[in-house]
């Protein structure tokens, strides 16, 4: 099926022997050590962020920007790893985030043990869907999954049973929760969590791309008919990825449901999973770091570009420029298309794009 | 009995909605395998168009002759904007599909945002003639005239498409390039102007799909398109992609058993229905009732 045949970010170009090569291996290290001890900071960067570092306001919003990391990542491993193209995921992170929230407000059980129903049931939803929609393959795919994370949003919106709240959503009944994931002072309790869940699908994703399972996905993004060929039957793999996609998402709505403190039905839209592949495709598919720096970044321009289109800079300007930038929509649709454009590769071949560039602007030795 | 027929005339304005933007997507997919994100643009533009030509162009208005010039206003901009959205995004990338993809779901979040940053999140009341606020009686049944025109007009882009289909040239060409576009572009025809005339067709079924569903709710919102686009895929999967037939019959059966199942069931369960339908046919038939075929 050519439909699904994403191109693979370039490989990395082989970086300059030299100290910078040999401390390379560690930087994934340094950047989750930096930002653990981050919340004992009291930097301000004006501009940046509003108020401290370590202000809850913005521990909240790292946080956020930390899952959609995470969520991006998960969702890398189905369309950048496997080529599937599913636009029914924000289905699993909602199937997360409400089945906490209803567990934990509506039945009143532990967080722990609501979490772990919540992630097995989100695992066997995303199995028995998957086994489902995967009978069809490339765009017919996506339909189907997108009708399925219909289902879910209608469900939802609706509120058969009393249990979601419908429309105005489910704040989270915190009397139950351990005291350390409660309040305001606590936030930084959270950000460590969001965290936590950020490593844990980054190290997921990178031990199952390396191993033969990985290899395998590979191959069917790039050759389906020959992977079936070889006698491996590509609905299994296919399903094992879309299963483990499904229960890493719905792990991230249980540590989301904790951060924003409540379930509201705008997560369980299309436009989530919409999101999610604008954010993959920014960082650049298929790359470790490419889909979690695009999580981050589009989650943190999606509510920084809020601040911005209703700052003095951009009221200033006449209506015609002014309106659609106070739509962080606009602004990041319109980064997407130009992206999809100029950056096939995302972030993450930019610096193998911009390498040669450099090198021919470079001064040469005269002789 | 009254209810019955209530229901399913009402149930076939909702599949007349349905196939007037299901008809424009399945020809685009069957022709160009591009699944059109953007789509509900065109809806959305159709809607604005004729909702800001009823109050600011000279001769339209609200009621009679100048509601039809408000509505011609906005199927000729959602035209456009389907023509120039083919020309400057999707051709550049012709035969690259995920990107095509890529773009047109970019296309659909800055051009819903657009909307809103312009006419605001907020619904609007849509400008409409005042006999269709009013209803007609049907075998016992009361059947407001908005559904009525939609589906009037629905049969009617389906009589013209099909006919444009079956004895025109160009009809010819999209038919051929449908089922194999290889050989068509061995041939030597340039399927490229097809791809931009079937989108403009579809642009323009869905911009009157945008100005008569406006009539139909009585209010225009950015966010429209986009829910009905949701079930106009349905509708496609179910029909068969690239069939226009096809599309009709499964516009059909979607909205029937939407309006049935919502008002006998609990409300939402229609819609849930229908989802299940989808993967019925998709189990036993996944080429769709009609398959890969542009019938005429």
């Amino acid at each position: 099926m050519t439909l699904l045949n994403v191109t693979p970010a370039p490989a990395p170009t082989a970086s300059k022997p030299g100290r910078l090569h040999r401390v390379r291996p560690f930087l994934p290290l340094v950047a989750l050590v930096v930002l653990a001890i981050l919340p004992y900071s009291t930097i301000t960067l004006p501009g940046i962020f509003e108020g401290p570092v370590n202000s809850p306001g913005t521990l909240q919003l790292l946080a956020i920007c930390l899952i959609f990391g995470g969520l991006a990542a998960g969702y890398d491993l189905l369309f950048g790893r496997t080529g599937m193209l599913s636009f029914g995921h924000a289905l699993y992170f909602a199937a997360g985030v409400y089945g906490t929230d209803v567990l934990v407000t509506r039945a009143g059980l532990p967080l722990w043990q609501a979490a772990l129903l919540t992630v097995t049931g989100g695992t066997i939803l995303a199995a028995l869907l998957g086994a489902v929609a995967l009978r069809t393959v490339g765009i017919a795919f996506a339909m189907v999954t997108l009708a399925f994370a219909q289902v879910g949003a209608i469900l939802v919106a609706r509120d058969f049973g009393g249990l979601t709240g419908g429309e105005e959503g489910l704040p989270l009944d915190v009397s139950g929760l351990p005291a350390g994931l409660v309040g305001v002072t606590n936030t930084v309790n959270l950000y460590w969590l969001a965290l936590a869940y950020l490593t844990l699908v980054v190290f997921v994703v990178h031990r199952v791309s390396g191993s033969p399972t990985g290899r395998v996905l590979a191959g069917l993004r790039d050759d389906e008919r020959r992977i079936g060929v070889l006698g491996l039957d590509p609905y299994r793999y296919k399903l094992v990825a879309f299963t483990l996609a499904g229960g890493l998402a719905s792990a991230g709505g249980v540590v989301y449901v904790l951060i924003v403190g409540g379930a509201s039905p705008h997560i369980t839209s299309s436009e989530l999973t919409l999101s999610l592949l604008v954010m993959v495709v920014l960082g650049g598919p298929g790359t470790r770091w490419g889909p979690v720096l695009g999580g981050v970044l589009y989650m943190y321009l999606d509510h920084r570009l809020t601040a911005f289109g209703t700052s003095d800079a951009v009221d200033n300007l006449p209506a015609v420029l002014s309106r659609p930038l106070s739509q962080p929509l606009f602004v990041l649709g319109t980064v997407f298309i130009l992206a999809v454009y100029f950056f096939p590769g995302g972030l993450a071949s930019l610096s193998s794009r911009l390498t040669p560039l450099a090198r021919s602007l470079r001064p040469r030795p005269p002789h | 009995m009254g209810t019955v027929i209530l229901l399913a005339l009402t149930g076939l304005g909702l599949a007349a909605l349905y196939f007037l933007v299901a008809s424009g997507l399945s020809l685009v997919f069957g022709l160009a395998d591009v699944l059109n994100f953007a789509h509900g643009l065109f809806l959305g533009v159709g809607a604005y168009g004729t909702w800001w030509a009823a109050g600011n162009l000279p001769g339209a208005g609200p009621d009679g002759f100048g509601f039809v010039l408000a509505v011609a206003f906005g199927v000729a901009a959602g035209t456009l904007v389907a023509i120039l959205v083919e020309l400057v995004l999707i051709r550049p990338l012709y035969s690259r599909t995920i990107e095509q993809v890529l773009v047109t779901v970019g296309l659909s979040l800055a051009g819903v945002a657009l909307l809103q940053a312009t006419w605001g999140a907020d619904a609007r009341p849509f400008p409409r003639p005042d006999w269709t606020r009013q209803v007609t009686g049907i075998l016992g049944a009361q059947v407001p005239n908005g559904g009525l025109l939609l589906i009037i007009a629905a049969v009617l882009v389906l009589g013209a498409i099909l006919a444009f289909l079956r004895w025109t040239r160009y009809g010819l060409v999209i038919r051929a390039g449908v089922e194999n576009r290889e050989m068509v572009t061995a041939l030597g025809i340039d399927v490229r102007k097809a791809f931009t005339l079937v989108f403009a067709i579809g642009g323009a079924a869905a911009a009157l799909a945008g100005a008569l569903g406006g009539v139909y709710f009585g209010t225009v919102s950015p966010g429209q398109g986009g829910s009905l686009l949701i079930f106009a895929f349905i509708v496609v999967v179910i029909g068969g992609m690239g069939s226009v037939v096809g599309s009709a019959y499964a516009a059909v059966v979607v909205g029937l058993v939407q309006q049935f199942v919502n008002y006998y069931g609990t409300s939402g369960l229609g819609d849930i229905c229908v989802v299940g339908l989808l993967a019925v046919v998709l189990l036993l038939r996944p080429q769709g009732i009609a398959g890969k075929v542009a019938t005429a």
